[in-house]
């Protein structure tokens, strides 16, 4: 099982309860084919970049998928049939997951290495000699 | 310091000489460009995080080269793959404007 990230653009003259139904039908289609679906987000309607089968708008949902290859492949093969979505395009997001995984321990390794060396230099030697001083 | 009276300007002009037609050496000291990404700690380059990644592509909608920016070479591999993601999914232009 792999972690995927799918994003489609629904035609902006679709009403929202067909896209709504669309979903669930997505949803269906996921747990028919073998995954799971983590979690679903409608991103809204936004204006694109540029024009994609002559719309200049669309309403864009992101699905966060565990599955594999066939889930995928089923997945984008009912995309392209559907006439409502007008783009689409699926991430794997293992590598990026993993990736910043190792940022962060690297973070934390690093602070934790700072924080050792750091302290006991600095609050040893200045305040005896300042003391010594004034007496 | 105070001492040396005419010594002391021109032991000081040659560093102070940075203005227009300073020699073409070292006009005026630039600021050292970090990677906003080290920076903020952002692990993730999110393609669909128009607004950030916008930053990062020119008003024609190419990507920014790494010597305008300050981004470090992990990033900026990691920020191309956004910004063609993003080109891909419409959220950012492939070229724009005219």
């Amino acid at each position: 099982m792999r972690n995927y990230e799918m994003i489609f653009i629904v035609r902006p003259d679709v009403a929202d309860d067909d896209v709504q139904k669309l979903i669930t039908q997505m949803e269906s289609v996921v747990a028919s084919a073998g995954g799971k679906v983590d979690k679903v987000e409608k991103m809204g309607r936004r204006r694109l970049a540029y024009r994609v089968s002559r719309q200049r708008e669309g309403f864009y949902v992101l699905f966060f998928v565990q599955g594999t290859g066939d889930t995928v492949k089923e997945f984008e093969r009912r995309l392209k049939v559907t006439d409502a979505v007008i783009k689409h395009l699926t991430i794997c997001t293992d590598d990026i997951l993993q990736r910043a995984a190792k940022f962060k321990a690297l973070r934390t390794k690093q602070e934790a290495k700072r924080r050792r060396s750091k302290p006991a230099p600095a609050p040893a030697p200045p305040p005896v000699p300042a003391e010594n001083a004034q007496a | 310091m105070p001492v040396p009276r005419e010594g002391a300007p021109t032991g000081e002009r040659p560093q102070r000489r940075e203005g227009p037609g300073g020699g073409g050496r070292k006009q005026y000291f630039r600021r050292r460009k970090v990677c906003k990404f080290c920076t903020e700690k952002i692990d993730i380059i999110d393609y669909k995080d128009v607004r950030l990644v916008s930053e990062f592509v020119a008003e024609r909608g190419k990507i920014l080269p790494r010597r305008l920016t300050g981004t470090c070479s992990t990033h900026q591999r990691a920020l191309s793959e956004a910004i063609k993601r993003a080109r891909n999914i419409a959220l950012l232009p492939f070229a724009a404007g005219a």
